[in-house]
This record gives structure tokens, C-alpha cells and sequence, in this order.
């Protein structure tokens, strides 16, 4: 029940923002902190609650259904495992940081635009936990639509083109995927007699293997197109680099750990013989991901797009660690969903602070920044030192799990990802010279950093300093999904 | 049954107004009320089981808003347009007819009745230059396909003897060879229902007429006279088992993909919202095609659904339409809607509800319509249909998504008239489409109740 709570809370506090807006735009935006904060308390809460407890019916610590279209077969049915609790930690986490960051950038409609924010996180909370497939994409949609308004209302100067592309391929993807959904439907209840869309019937669907690889395609396009795998990803530099700030965050931090959490959740478990038969082309397409990125990310000008390409050579990592099949890889991958989504959120929210004060988002127009801005130069090179994938911080953990897992699997691939890692030394240091170190272009006084822009900073940092050095919490909490996982493929 | 009133002359719009919706709302009420009694069949013409009441109140339903939008579009461009609202009824009583005729004669007459009446309802403003070019189109084209229904029709009774539905059916059946008259008489009929239901090739009137027509009927057009066709089409499929044929199934298949990928490509450059909403209702009924294909109860129950989501967003999309019209102009052009979520943000919103719902985005009914098609169309393993359906889907989006940045960018200079003349009336359109609005999203969420009650009514024959 609290699940469902969980969401509505988001739900509500959206529509209760929206309206508060019209008399006091102050009391909106601390209606916005405080639904966030409410449910971050809520899921820590169960973090404590659920940390040593094996659970004992099967991994799902919080199981709750509810009849919504009986007729159909379609159930409210969400249900909450160590995968669900870790990432609802980080979606609440990055909520709270996403709202505050857009405290003072968002100047017109902001009732609405925490609306939005607001319904984009209940939407992508609400596919962590969905067990029923109609709900799944329904949540799947949900998150796309507030998304959209926020890049076409309060972008950058090409909002229009980029929130275009973000929607269209996405919903793209999503309409192969629910053809597939209503394939398995129909297999299942021809099969068995009982019509469902509910995950746990659907398990124990006995698919002939043609007709599955075919389905497995429907799902996996779309979370393909999320992560984004290499073909399909050329939404996400536009998209991030014209989102506002807190887009930013939510998308890179959050949107693409949806498709990872998708693989990992439906594909695997539902078609493992299609899935391992693919593993090789799948791990093929990462490690193309991974190099091509990461160059890619070396020849940007502008600081959000180079981010935004790290993103995609990051989430080649997660792709290929998902399919080594491996049990280090898994916790590796999990690992990575979370490091990826806090230091690729620190840069995105350092990369709006530094359009807030410069105007622009082009590196060559920077330089020398770190006379004027000693906090945010120190926090930057954290944060840089992060997606390198440096000892001590988060990053370094996920990655080095994933290259452990994937070299008893595959020798070749994991040779070239740690190539990548080579690659990510490049374009981090690139990045961090061009903005903060060498000679000062511009001479005007900026802007210090003010005490809410700290208190994000050193959040992030803070979390992602802990991950690095203590991350056993998470691997525990994750150990009976990967187990399951590795078990069944 | 269905009670339409002939209004006299000599009476004010308003009067004329009040009495219509009251005596609509009351036929709705008799809907409900004569579920007990049926079915109830006038032989040989007439056929009133709950299949027939299903579409008998959806089209009345939609005859109440659109005759509830024609107050203020018509108090400013004529005095008291009593023959409007004449022909509109009418109209309405030919569609309904439709919808419970079982024989080839009440199918010519109801159809004739809805096109005659819309013949003049579509040039009714005739001193605008669209409408009279509108009107003539839609009078050449239609007189032109009941021709070609008339001509069907008399080989089918050539061949068979009969023109009720039923002894055809069972002609048919025991003949186990269909006889070349048969199959042309049912091909030359397809074009008339093709043409009524403005599909793919016969669609090429649909943009003209939507555009000049004023924009009451053309929600009119769009809704009623579709649900009426589609009815008779459905209740013929179904009594002479049209689904068993294979060609006959192939056909449909080419024409509801055609109509899929012309409705959306055609719509991808339109400045102009009526053009627009004419061929998205194009793919919108190809859409439906692909429920008809199946036949079976799982496909008419998503068909109904389908028509009735489909009605709501047309008629809040042609409500907004209205209310921004002006005395000289339709509010057809886009840049009228440049930035209007910022002018009037509850108008905005209707719109793009009604967008989202046309798209198929989940929180609103187009979803569970677009859901239950695509399941239908699974089932039947009707794959190249269903993944045009997805593909057309997609493309769709992008001039849906179009319409709404328009809405969303930054504020025009065009001022929106405040209508104040009939203060009442305009509230109480406003008000109908923040109710459609929220019926929109609430059938989105939840449509189990509906399907449950359309399940319920079509058991009953």
C-alpha cells in the first residue's frame, strides 16, 4: 500500500504545486521540496527497515496488488525488491537535488514546472515497482510526457527540435514494446487459459524460441532506445544538452537507468534462453557504445552535449556487464546505475550553475574558472575524477566489477572496454582543463556559489565519496536479485 | 426509440436551443428506460436490439454537444438559424436509422436522409466562399456514391432475391458458390461505405469538406455520420459473416493500411487545424478497421470503445475550434493558436487532452481505445495491419506534437475576443469541454466500467 502511497504522494503534491502557484510561488516550489523529501524519508525508512532481513517469500520485500481492469486481466500489482529499493533511493535522492537546483533558474509557470517535475518521478518511481506489464507502460508513458513539457517549455534555444526527438523515439520504442507485452498476453492465456498481464503468471510462460526472440526484440528495442545503445542513441545528446537543469538531471540520473532496470527486470527473466543467445551482439553493441562515446565526448564544444556522451559511453559499461551473465558483472552494473546516475547528475547540475552565471554552454569560451569559482572548481574535479572512474569514489567500484565479471566471460570485450576507460581519462581531463584550469578568458566578478548550490554539492559528493570507499550496503541489498538472475541464465 | 422533434418556425435561437437539448437529453433517458423491453424487431426494415441502443446513444450524445457548440458559432453569423437546426435533426434521424436498419432499404433511406440534410447543413453559410465549394464537392461525391450503393445493392438482390440482411446471409450460405454478382454488388458497396467513412482511396473529400463546412457540422460530420455508417457496416459484416471471406478480409486490410499511412503522411504539413483533424480522422477509422477485422466480440467491443473515446476528443478538439472562431473567420490557422497556454490556460489544456487522447498517450481515453484495438488485433494474429498501426502511430505524434508546441510557445500577438454576448452559453460550452476533458482522462484511467456496460448492452439480441 505504502508503494502506491509513495506515488500518489508525488502525484499530488504535482497538482497541489500547480495550484499553489497562483497565490505564492515560494510556497509551490517548498511544496515541491517537501513531497520529495517525504518520500525519500519513506524509502530510507524501508532501507533501514528491510537491510538485514532475507526476505522470505522469494526476494520481494513489499508485495501489494489491487484489481484495476479485471476484465483484461490488468491489476495494479507493484511490488519491491533490493533492485527497486536501491533505485527509488536514487530517484528520491536526485528528486530532492533536481528541486533544488531549479529553485531560482526557473522563472515562469514554475507551478507547472514542478508539476511536471514532480509527475516525471512518480512516473519513473512507478516503473521501478510495477509488476502488472499494462501498468509497467503505463508509468513507461507517464514518465515521457511531463519530461517532454519540461525540455519544449524551459529549454535552451533548440528545445522544440530536441524534446521532438526525446518524445518520438521514445514513444517509438514503447509501442514495439507493448505489441510485445500484448504477444505474450495472448501466448500466456492461449497456453494457460488465464488471461494476465501480471509479471509473476507471465514467468512461467513457455514461449517457443522463434516467437520469443521476436518478443524479446519488442522489449528490448525500447530499453535499448532508453539506455541508449548505440544505434538508437541519438536523442540523448540533444535532449540533455537542451533540457533545463534538473531535466538534465532527472534524464541522465534517472530516465536511462529505467531502460538498464527494464533488461535486467523483463528481458532476462522472461526469455533467458533468447537473451544468452544474443548476449555476444549485445556485449558487441556496448563495447562499440562505450569507444564511440567516449570519443565523441572528446570532440565536443559544449559542455552538456560532451557530458551527455559520456552518459551514452557509461551505459555501454552497464549493457555489457548485464549480459556477462556474471554475478560480479550484475553488482557491478547496479553499482554503476547508481555512481553513473550521482556524478553524471553533479556534472549536469555544475554544467547549469556555470550556464547561470556565463551565459553559454560552450567550453571554449570558458577557462580559468577556478580563480573565480574555487568551490565549484574543487567539487568539478571531484566529480570529473568520478566518471574517470578513479580509486576511492563510486565510479571506480561499478566499473571495475563490470571488467571483472565480463573478462571471465569474454576476454576481448572487456579488453577493449578498459580501453574505454583509457578514453574517459581523455575526455574528463579535457573537459576539466578547458573549463577550469588554463588561462582566464573572461574577467568579470561571477557569481559565488550560494549556500543552496553547497548543500547540492556536497550531497553529491558525500554520497558519492561513501559509495566509493563503503558500497558492501548496496551489494547486500541487491544479492538475492543478482543471485536469482545468474541462476536462471 | 428514437423521438426527434420537428421544431416550428417563428421561434427564437434560444428557445430553439433549450428544446432541442432538453429533448436530446430526454431521448437518452428513454435509451436507458428501453433496455427492458428488447430486443424489438420492425420487420422487415427495422432492428432495435442493444448493439443498436450502444450506437443510437453515442451518436444522440453527440448530437447534444455539437447542437449545444452551434449556439454561439451561429448567434454571431446569422439571425435565429431555425432550418440549421431542423437539418440537424434530420441528419441525426438518418443516422440513427442507420444504426437499427437490417434491411437495404432503411440503409438507403437513413443514409440519404443523413446526406441530404448534411448537403445543405455544410454550405449553410453561404456567403463564405469555402462553404458553397465545400458543399458542392461533398453534393457531387456523395450523390455520386449512392449511386454506387443503389447499384450494389440492386445486384445483391439480383443474386439473391432478398434485401434483408438476414436472407441474404442465409442465401449465401447455402449457395457454396458466391456467384460473381454477389461479389461485385458487395465491392460497388464497399466504394459508397468507403466514401461515407472517408477512407483510403475515397477520402479526397474529407479535407475540403471539413474546412468549409462551418465548424458545428463538421464535428457533426466527423462524429454522427461516421458512428451511423459504421453501425450499418458493422451489423452487415456481422449478419452475413463477412469476416469468414478472406478476400473480402483482404480488402478491408489494404484499405485500413492505406488509410493508416495516407491519413498520417497527408496531415504531417497542415497549418491549418480543421485540415488537420480531417485526416487524422482518416487514420483514426483505419485505425478502427483494424478492430472490424477480427469480427468477433472481443474486436466490436474495442470498436465501440474506440468510437466512443474517439468522439469525445473530436468534439472537445472542434469545441476549442469554436470557441476561438471569430465572426469573419474559423479559427483554422495555427498561428491563432501560437501561445495560447499562456493567454488561457484551461482552453490549452482541453486541447492538448485531446491531442494526447488522438496520439494514444496513456492517462487518457485514446490509450485504452488504441490498447484494446491493438489486442484485438493480436489476437486474430492480423500482424501487418497492427505494426502499420504502430508505425502510422508514431508518426502521427510528431504533427500532434506540433499542434501542442504551437500552443505552448512563447505568446502571439493575436487577441482572443471575449465573447460576451451570451455570457450563458458560453459558459456553458466552456464548461462542456472541461467536463469532456475530464471524462477524457477519467476514461483513460479507468475504462473497465465502460467496457463492462458495452459488454452488458451487446448481449442483449
Amino acid at each position: 500500500m505504502m508503494l502506491a502511497g509513495m506515488i500518489c504522494i508525488l502525484l499530488l503534491g504535482g497538482i497541489l504545486c500547480w495550484l499553489l502557484a497562483k497565490w505564492s510561488v515560494v510556497l509551490s516550489k517548498w511544496m515541491a521540496l517537501l513531497a520529495v523529501v517525504i518520500d525519500f524519508v519513506i524509502v530510507c525508512y524501508w532501507c533501514l527497515q528491510y537491510k538485514n532481513v532475507s526476505p522470505a517469500g522469494g526476494s520481494w520485500f513489499i508485495n501489494y496488488r489491487v484489481n484495476w481492469i479485471p476484465s483484461s486481466g490488468i491489476s495494479f500489482h507493484v511490488a519491491m525488491d533490493g533492485l527497486s529499493l536501491v533505485l527509488l533511493l536514487l530517484t528520491f535522492f536526485l528528486g530532492i537535488l533536481s528541486v533544488l537546483c531549479s529553485w531560482n533558474e526557473i522563472k515562469e509557470k514554475t507551478g507547472f514546472y514542478f508539476f511536471n517535475l514532480l509527475w516525471t518521478l512518480a512516473g519513473i518511481s512507478g516503473v521501478f515497482v510495477a509488476m502488472d506489464l499494462f501498468l509497467f507502460y503505463f508509468f513507461w508513458e507517464v514518465m515521457l510526457v511531463p519530461m517532454y513539457f519540461l525540455i519544449a517549455i524551459w529549454g535552451d534555444t533548440n528545445r522544440r527540435y530536441a524534446a521532438f526527438k526525446f518524445f518520438i523515439f521514445t514513444q517509438a520504442g514503447g509501442l514495439l514494446m507493448l505489441l510485445a507485452i500484448l504477444a505474450l498476453y495472448f501466448i500466456h492465456g492461449r497456453q494457460s487459459g488465464i488471461y494476465s498481464f501480471d509479471y509473476f503468471s507471465l514467468l512461467n510462460t513457455s514461449v517457443e524460441p522463434s516467437a520469443s526472440k521476436w518478443i524479446m526484440f519488442g522489449f528490448l528495442i525500447a530499453f535499448v532506445i532508453k539506455l541508449p545503445v548505440v544505434p538508437f542513441h541519438n536523442w540523448l545528446p540533444d535532449a540533455h544538452s537542451e533540457a533545463p537543469t534538473a531535466g538534465s538531471l532527472v534524464l541522465a540520473g534517472l530516465l536511462l537507468k529505467t531502460g538498464a532496470y527494464g533488461i535486467i527486470r523483463f528481458v532476462l527473466t522472461l526469455f533467458p534462453q533468447a537473451a544468452a543467445e544474443i548476449a555476444w551482439w549485445a556485449q558487441l553493441f556496448a563495447v562499440i557504445g562505450i569507444v564511440y562515446g567516449a570519443l565523441l565526448a572528446f570532440a565536443q564544444t559544449d559542455i552538456k552535449r560532451l557530458i551527455a556522451y559520456t552518459s551514452v559511453s557509461h551505459m555501454g559499461f552497464v549493457l555489457l556487464g548485464i549480459f556477462a551473465f556474471r554475478e560480479m558483472a550484475l553488482q557491478g552494473v547496479v553499482m554503476q546505475m547508481l555512481t553513473h546516475g550521482i556524478s553524471t547528475g553533479a556534472l549536469f547540475v555544475m554544467a547549469g550553475m556555470l550556464k547561470e552565471r556565463l551565459h553559454t554552454r560552450d567550453i571554449g569560451l570558458m577557462g580559468g574558472l577556478w580563480t573565480s569559482l574555487p568551490v565549484m572548481g574543487g567539487v568539478f574535479m571531484l566529480f570529473t575524477m568520478a566518471s574517470l572512474g578513479l580509486p576511492m569514489l563510486g565510479n571506480f567500484i561499478a566499473e571495475f566489477l563490470i571488467l571483472l565479471g565480463t573478462f571471465s566471460a569474454n576476454i576481448s570485450f572487456s579488453v577493449i572496454a578498459s580501453i574505454g576507460l583509457v578514453l574517459s581519462a581523455l575526455y574528463s581531463l579535457r573537459m576539466m582543463q578547458k573549463v577550469f584550469l588554463g588561462q582566464m578568458t573572461t574577467a568579470m566578478p561571477l557569481k559565488k556559489s550560494s549556500v543552496r548550490e553547497q548543500l547540492i554539492m556536497a550531497a553529491m559528493t558525500i554520497s558519492i565519496v561513501a559509495l566509493g570507499l563503503y558500497p558492501q550496503p548496496v551489494m547486500d541489498m541487491v544479492k538475492t536479485v543478482v543471485q536469482q538472475l545468474v541462476v536462471r541464465a | 426509440m428514437v423521438v426527434i422533434l420537428l421544431i416550428a418556425f417563428r421561434q427564437k435561437h434560444t428557445v430553439i436551443q433549450v428544446v432541442g437539448f432538453v429533448l436530446m437529453c430526454m431521448v437518452i433517458a428513454a435509451l436507458l428506460k428501453v433496455k427492458a423491453i428488447l430486443p424489438v424487431s420492425i420487420l422487415p426494415l427495422f432492428q432495435i436490439d442493444g448493439f443498436a441502443l450502444l450506437f443510437t446513444g453515442l451518436i444522440i450524445f453527440c448530437v447534444l454537444i455539437v447542437g449545444l457548440f452551434s449556439f454561439i458559432y451561429f448567434e454571431e453569423r446569422e439571425e435565429s438559424p431555425k432550418e440549421y437546426y431542423i437539418l440537424l435533426f434530420l441528419a441525426t434521424l438518418g443516422a440513427a436509422m442507420l444504426t437499427i436498419s437490417r434491411h437495404f432499404i432503411s440503409l438507403f433511406i437513413g443514409l440519404e436522409l443523413l446526406s441530404v440534410s448534411l448537403y445543405a447543413l455544410i454550405a449553410y453559410l453561404r456567403n463564405r466562399n469555402n462553404a458553397v465549394e465545400a458543399g458542392m464537392k461533398y453534393l457531387v461525391l456523395a450523390a455520386l456514391s449512392s449511386a454506387f450503393l443503389l447499384f450494389g445493392m440492386a445486384l445483391i438482390y439480383m443474386d439473391t432475391g432478398t434485401m434483408e440482411f438476414t436472407a441474404i446471409a442465409q442465401k449465401i450460405s447455402s449457395s457454396s458458390v458466391r456467384s460473381v454478382l454477389f461479389i461485385t454488388g458487395a465491392g460497388i458497396m464497399i466504394v459508397a461505405i468507403g466514401f461515407k467513412l472517408a477512407l483510403v482511396p475515397f477520402h479526397l473529400w474529407a479535407a475540403d469538406v471539413y474546412q468549409g463546412a462551418p465548424t458545428p457540422v463538421t464535428a457533426f460530420i466527423a462524429t454522427v455520420s461516421k458512428i451511423g455508417v459504421f453501425a450499418v457496416l458493422v451489423r452487415f459484416a456481422q449478419t452475413i459473416n463477412l469476416q469468414q471471406y478472406p478476400q473480402a478480409m483482404t480488402v478491408f486490410s489494404v484499405i485500413a493500411i492505406a488509410s493508416m499511412i495516407m491519413g498520417n503522411l497527408l496531415a504531417l504539413r497542415q497549418q491549418n487545424i480543421k485540415r488537420l483533424l480531417a485526416y487524422s480522422s482518416i487514420a483514426h477509422f483505419g485505425y478502427l478497421l483494424v478492430a472490424f477485422l477480427p469480427g468477433n466480440a472481443t474486436g466490436m467491443e474495442a470498436s465501440i470503445f474506440y468510437l466512443l473515446s474517439y468522439s469525445i476528443t473530436l468534439l472537445s478538439a472542434f469545441g476549442i475550434v469554436i470557441l476561438l472562431s471569430t465572426r469573419q473567420k474559423d479559427a483554422e490557422d495555427l498561428t491563432i493558436y501560437r501561445g495560447l497556454f499562456w493567454k488561457n490556460p484551461l482552453m490549452a489544456a482541453v486541447l492538448t487532452i485531446a491531442l494526447f487522447s488522438l496520439a494514444g498517450i496513456p492517462l487518457t481515453a485514446g490509450f485504452p481505445a488504441k490498447f484494446f484495438v491493438l489486442s484485438s488485433g493480436v489476437q486474430q494474429h492480423l500482424w501487418v495491419p497492427v505494426i502499420v498501426l504502430v508505425v502510422t502511430s508514431v508518426i502521427g505524434l510528431y504533427y500532434y506534437l506540433r499542434v501542442i508546441s504551437v500552443l505552448f510557445a512563447a505568446a502571439g500577438s493575436t487577441e482572443i475576443k471575449e465573447k460576451t454576448l451570451h455570457p450563458f452559453f458560453y459558459i456553458a460550452t466552456y464548461s462542456t469541454l472541461v467536463v469532456l476533458m475530464f471524462l477524457l482522462c477519467l476514461l483513460g484511467t479507468l475504462p473497465g466500467g465502460v467496457v463492462e456496460g458495452v459488454r452488458e448492452f451487446l448481449l442483449i439480441h
